[in-house]
């Protein structure tokens, strides 16, 4: 097939991987209807949705850096460590309210050195990051704290409601989610940092030229997905009393990876959007939901959603075949 | 007559002195010092599965401080969550040739060999909390099979059918090859057959992560309104069980079972456990120490002695909870 018969075809069915994550995800969800009882209930539809709105904001905050095709590794040790910093700060006697915001401060801090590493001394982002989440997990261990799971003091109950609370019927964390999903969509379409970050990511000499401030806005990406990566820590945080800074060892940041992938947001940068992410989440928590009704092992449960995963790569590579400008710029 | 008598006096007089100065210089203990010397110098090196929980930080500040005062050494080799991390400090460890490893393992596999190689080099091998399948000198540590009993028959009596509740219980294990989930599984497994009245609706590993184990425990929640009970493996993790029953707003017994520090009494506290049996790192520290002093004074070559020291649990609920009942890091440090 040549390249423009390719292209027609993609036209014409519109078969994009958004869509074919779509169509899986439905399809699950039909079957694990059918299947399963109890699945369709307005709660387990809210449990389900509930239980991946965490990795959902993290994913929010990996997509901002991939649109600008970068990557950020460190999202899961900034969360962690963050949270962290507050909840050490709050049992030293802290209020809650200065110990959250000491530890925003540091995601931040976090992000504007990393961001620099990469915009100004130009370290390849992948390198950078990684570089810098075992520092920063390496400060959580071994100064910040020296026990991995810390309590969050007694009596935060407006803390908690974030985590456990439900406004109209419809849990915290879902808002949480919705809310950031809601200030990234008009982030990236409505603002013209949003529309710089497209720029950015599809071609970044031509970003330059056209007088974009690309180096300081690098950095402002950083900064978002930071600031995602703490707000995912309240709700995690929030929901079980407490911060658990072994997340960083587990495979999270590749689950991260696998949701931006999966919903469509391209390595190569400049493509894809919030809904992409919405796509990608939801599979993940049909996925997980579906399974743990039914009772599966865990280490099956990881050999279904990589199988899964991997299926929905494989459809896509088929009907999305590379073309020249990914053969050209290469993927991550 | 008279002096009889006075000579009868003066012999008990000199006989009570003599038995006084005898008393006033006391008498050597032979064995003291052959003891205190067959402990000085020695080393031993500690690989625990990772420096930043409670157990391993209490087990480490306690046998510290006996080795501080008896003049050996204690080594802390971090595997940091890692079996690779770990075998490598094994490894390592080996090569130094220390007199004894005192090693927590993560699964029943993945040291068994490096641990009999240890043993094959002379070193002698202390396995602490977490058993290897490989049987060494010495293991000190739950008896998780016990610890299973009590829970399964805990909940015989609180969802069984003389409860008139349900009888669907939870189960959420840690890592499905942990020595803690293989044995304690086998035990409920055990207790429960012939109870028709109990079913097990889920049985699920948390990892030792709270958050995975809120999840799952919402989701069973959600899916058996019914039900009655969750033994759960690890307090820690089962903060997250907890946490799902509370939000739940059901009435769910929740055992679990840890090192007993203070977080577990506060979780009993406050209502996120109902019970939790404590394997009391403070008793086992204590048999570490005797373990570790026991081996290193025993002129058996290593492997030869073969024993293990189960900690008698210690079962905290509301009613039975005393300010003893739980330990604080920062006082077994100090």
């Amino acid at each position: 097939m040549t390249p423009s018969a390719t292209t027609k075809t993609r036209h014409r069915i519109g078969l994009t991987q958004e869509l074919i994550v779509f169509v899986v995800a439905v399809l699950l969800f039909v079957c694990f209807s059918v299947a399963l009882n109890g699945f369709l209930s307005p709660e387990n539809i809210l449990n389900l949705i509930r239980n991946v709105a965490m990795l959902g904001m993290l994913s929010l905050g990996m997509a901002v850096v991939v649109i600008g095709r970068g990557v950020d590794l460190s999202l899961v040790a900034v969360m962690a460590v963050s949270l962290t910093l507050s909840i050490v700060l709050a049992n030293q006697g802290y209020a809650f309210s200065t110990a959250l915001a000491l530890g925003l401060t540091f995601a931040i801090a976090v992000a504007v050195v990393m961001g620099f590493l990469i915009a100004y001394v130009e370290i390849p982002a992948i390198f950078a990051t990684l570089a810098v989440s075992a520092i920063v997990y390496g400060l959580g261990r071994g100064v910040i704290a020296s026990l991995d799971v810390n309590n969050i003091p007694d009596n935060l109950h407006w803390f908690l409601f974030l985590g456990r609370g439900a406004l109209l019927g419809i849990p915290m964390p879902i808002w949480l989610f919705a809310i950031c999903s809601a200030a990234l969509y008009l982030f990236l379409r409505k603002t013209g940092l949003g529309r710089f970050t497209y720029g950015i990511g599809d071609n970044i000499s031509t970003a330059r030229i056209t007088g974009i401030p690309v180096r300081p806005i690098i950095i402002l990406q950083y900064v978002i997905s930071s600031t995602m990566a703490f707000l995912a820590g309240c709700a995690t945080a929030a929901s079980v009393a407490s911060m658990n800074m072994r997340m960083v060892n587990s495979t999270l940041i590749y689950d991260v990876l696998l949701v931006v992938i999966l919903g469509g947001i391209g390595l190569t940068g400049g493509r894809g959007g919030v809904r992409n992410i919405l796509v990608g989440t939801v599979l993940i928590g049909l996925l997980l939901n579906g399974m743990t009704i039914l009772n599966i092992s865990y280490t099956v449960q990881n050999l279904l959603k990589s199988t899964v995963l991997l299926f929905a790569l494989v459809i896509d590579a088929f009907l999305n075949p590379r073309d020249e400008q990914t053969s050209q710029q290469g993927d991550i | 007559m008279m002096i009889l008598k006075y000579a009868a006096a003066a012999l008990t007089a000199a006989i009570i002195s003599t038995g006084c100065a005898t008393a006033q210089e006391g008498m050597a203990d032979a064995l003291r010092q052959p003891t205190l010397d067959s402990l000085a110098g020695k080393k031993v090196v500690f690989v625990p599965m990772s420096m930043s929980f409670d157990l391993p930080e209490g087990w480490a500040a306690i046998m510290e401080k006996e080795a501080k005062r008896l003049g050996y050494t204690i080594d802390i080799r971090d595997a940091n969550w890692s079996t690779d991390t770990g075998t490598r400090a094994l490894t390592q460890a080996i090569t130094e040739k220390p007199d004894i490893i005192v090693v927590q393992n993560f699964d029943v596999a993945s040291y068994a060999r490096t641990l009999k190689k240890a043993e094959d080099s002379g070193i002698k091998v202390v396995q602490v909390n977490m058993k290897s399948s490989y049987q060494t000198d010495a293991f000190v540590g739950a008896d998780w099979y016990g610890i299973g009993q009590y829970a399964a028959n805990r909940m015989i009596e609180k969802c069984g059918k003389a409860s008139g509740k349900s009888g669907k219980i939870a189960i959420i294990q840690g890592p499905a090859t942990a020595a803690a989930s293989v044995y304690q599984l086998n035990a409920i497994t055990e207790t429960l057959k012939g109870h028709d009245d109990i079913k097990i609706v889920s049985s699920q590993t948390g990892d030792w992560d709270q958050s995975k184990a809120h999840g799952i425990a919402q989701t069973v929640i959600q899916q058996n309104p019914d039900l009655c009970g969750i033994i759960g493996f690890w307090d820690v993790m089962d903060a997250g069980t907890g946490a799902a029953i509370q939000e739940s707003g059901k009435d769910i017994y929740l055992i679990t079972s840890g090192g007993g520090n203070k977080t577990a009494c506060q979780g009993v506290q406050n209502g996120t456990f109902n019970e939790v049996i404590s394997y009391d790192v403070e008793g086992q520290g204590r048999d570490l120490n005797n373990t570790i002093k026991v081996l290193l004074q025993s002129k058996e070559p290593a492997g030869s002695l073969k024993f293990a020291l189960y900690t008698p649990n210690k079962f905290i609920t509301k009613d039975t909870m005393s300010a003893n009942s739980c330990w604080d890091l920062d006082q077994l440090k100090k």
